[in-house]
């Protein structure tokens, strides 16, 4: 088997604030493999950002990582000084965020911006790196791109934005591209669009993606495999299929049920009670104790740790045999 | 008394976006409007849930706002219960007609004061409502209320921000229900929430049309949440509806072009491996809407007739194609 682009072992961030130190992060461990596509959902403050942050290594203070390791392509990156990671950062790990707007510069030309970031990472004159935005705009479906890379970010509308940024995160041609809610403040025809290009964009190059998402539609569309996330834990990882069909985690089986779908006519979605707990106040035990059908004593004192129960799946639930304690 | 409570004909509404008037006559500048809504007909049933989807700038929220009268029409008009709500509502009447709405918002933070104390917040529709009641049996209804919604009477000395977003907008529902209304428009009441939580939400609205035998106008760009939701649905495009039909008969059969191509878009959960085509462009500027059928530069079937001729909606759906039979 290849090695994998990136690999997090046992990553663990924490926010030492006035009333004590807040684990955002414990224990999150996993690898994406060439040319794969990791989704990583869960629900707002489920830490799946934060988990894209710490790759980056772009947490802000006073959050930092406590323990754990990353590594991209074999070296170790979570312990870089800054100048080194911002080789790393737009080189080698391509990002897209939620809001194209405020990952463009609005007083610049969308050329200059493209140029800039590829003379800075490959070695190429003005009009070969212009040369090469401009078949990039092409390739992410810009029509006429030639005139319109010298039009500024807010002459586009907010997909075709969205397409720049895609085209700025790839064109560095980078190993591994992070994105955040890539699609999430688009309506849904453009959302299919750009989640097609940046399928194919990416299939065409070799580059991984890792996709966070709060959108399990998404996740079902364009994923490999996926991490369901809680409380700042992985709470299930597998192969999507097997993860949307049948969720091993009582979370992310609830998770499913809770989406309203176009062919089932339920009279009632399923409904997990409760709400997720804040970072000060995680219960004991398993985080999703408070809120599980299957709760039972051992849930509510020993913490599950994301263990394999099959071949390629890891849950963190006492529900299943083999589990390790956190 | 009618099958129908309240039905829109013909509603428009424009806004001027023209420069000030100065610049107009220095620059040479023609008055410009933005037609948010043009031309919006349909009734909504008794006791059923009619939902309004659209993606943005299509004129969703304009007709919500139009209907609880937080703006007004240009032209058309909406009646409920046979009373124009339009023309000629004054006085005692409109205060009458008005209690029997509400309207619940997108995000709750924002329609909740936040320097109120969530009985203060929803027992101002009683204090505006019921202004003989006393200070003792508003208390009681507010906590019955707010019981009602999957919160605790105790729940209502506190502040909106000591709430998650979901239970902040479980007290946007007390409120809304404090005056006993039978209408509620909601314009897009889980799209701030989580999908959980938005589960909790969308089962504790249906319990509640159960119970007290409300009816929806549902605003929503969600199409499985609609699905989930609606009798009726309408589909928007630039101001104008595309199409309207049952909720079922639309899903199942979609005819306009651009409800189908919205279906289409929608991400494949069930992972049945159906292909999907590709969808094509993005909605134009509803400053500059394109002449004839507002969808025409995107649609595969739009021939000559459909770049000039405005389609009327006739029979549920507004498209020449399929009133040519060449759908």
């Amino acid at each position: 088997m290849a090695d994998p682009i990136l690999s997090v072992r046992d990553l663990t961030v924490e926010f030492p604030t006035r009333h004590g130190i807040l684990t955002a992060l414990s224990g999150v461990s996993f690898d994406i493999m060439p040319g794969e596509v990791l989704g990583v959902v869960g629900e707002s403050g489920a830490g799946k950002s934060m988990t894209g942050s710490a790759v980056i290594g772009l947490i802000d203070r006073p959050g930092r990582i406590a323990k754990g390791e990353i590594h991209l392509q074999g070296e170790r990156i979570d312990n870089l000084p800054e100048e080194r990671m911002r080789g790393v950062r737009g080189k080698r790990i391509g990002m897209i965020f939620q809001d194209p707007l405020t990952s463009l510069n609005p007083l610049y030309r969308i050329s200059e911006q493209i140029v800039e970031t590829i003379r800075t990472h490959l070695p190429l004159s003005k009009e070969a790196a212009r040369a090469k935005a401009v078949g990039l705009l092409d390739r992410v479906g810009i029509p006429d791109a030639a005139r319109r890379i010298d039009d500024y970010p807010h002459q586009f509308s907010g997909g075709m934005r969205q397409r720049v940024v895609i085209a700025l995160a790839l064109c560095a041609e980078p190993d591994l591209v992070i994105a955040d809610e890539p699609t999430t403040a688009l309506d849904v025809s453009v959302q299919a669009q750009i989640i097609d290009v940046m399928k194919e964009l990416c299939a065409e190059t070799g580059a991984a993606i890792m996709l966070i998402t709060h959108d399990m539609g998404v996740i079902a569309e364009t994923a490999d495999r996926v991490a369901v996330m809680y409380a700042g834990r992985i709470a299930e990882i597998g192969p999507v299929r097997a993860v949307i069909k049948d969720a091993k985690h009582p979370y992310s089986a609830g998770l499913m049920g809770a989406i309203p779908r176009m062919s089932a006519d339920l009279e009632r979605l399923v409904q997990i009670p409760g709400a997720m707990p804040r970072l000060s106040a995680i219960p004991p035990g398993c985080p999703f104790n408070p809120r599980c059908p299957h709760v039972f004593d051992r849930c509510l004192t020993h913490r599950p740790a994301a263990s394999e129960i099959e071949p390629g799946r890891r849950v963190a639930c006492w529900l299943y045999p083999g589990v390790q304690e956190a | 008394m009618s099958d129908i409570l309240l039905e829109t004909r013909n509603l428009t509404r424009r806004f001027d976006v023209s420069a000030p008037w100065l610049n107009r006559k220095l620059e040479g500048k023609e008055k410009a409007y933005v037609k948010a809504v043009t031309d919006v007909s349909f009734s909504v049933r008794r006791g059923e849930t009619f939902a309004l989807v659209g993606e943005s700038g299509s004129g969703k929220s304009t007709i919500a706002r139009m209907i609880v009268g937080l703006l007004e029409p240009t032209a058309g008009d909406i009646t409920f219960d046979g009373r124009s709500l339009v023309e000629g509502l004054r006085g005692r009447e409109a205060r009458r007609l008005r209690r029997r709405f509400q309207m619940i918002f997108q995000d709750p933070l924002a329609s909740l004061n936040p320097r109120w104390r969530v009985t203060d917040i929803v027992a101002e529709p009683l204090r505006v409502f019921e202004r003989r009641q006393g200070d003792r049996a508003r208390r009681a209804r507010v906590g019955e209320l707010l019981t009602l919604v999957g919160l605790s009477p105790e729940d209502g000395a506190k502040f909106p921000h000591q709430f998650s977003g979901g239970q902040r907008q479980r007290i946007a529902i007390a409120r809304a229900l404090a005056a006993r209304p039978d209408f509620i428009v909601c314009d897009e009441p889980t799209s701030a929430l989580d999908v959980s939580v938005q589960a909790q939400i969308l089962n504790l609205m249906k319990d509640l049309q159960a119970e007290f035998g409300l009816t929806y106008v549902f605003i929503s760009h969600n199409l499985q949440v609609v699905r989930h939701m609606a009798n009726q649905i309408g589909v928007l495009y630039l101001g104008r509806l595309a199409e309207v039909n049952d909720a079922e008969a639309l899903f199942a059969n979609p005819r306009h072009p651009y409800t189908r191509m919205l279906l289409e878009a929608v991400p494949d959960i069930e992972m049945t491996g159906r292909p999907r085509k590709r969808v094509e462009g993005e909605i134009p500027s509803p400053i500059d809407p394109p002449p004839g059928c507002p969808f025409h530069p995107r649609c595969p079937l739009a021939n000559e007739r459909c770049r000039v001729e405005v389609p009327p909606l006739l029979d549920g759906v507004a498209c020449h194609a399929v009133h040519e039979g060449r759908a």
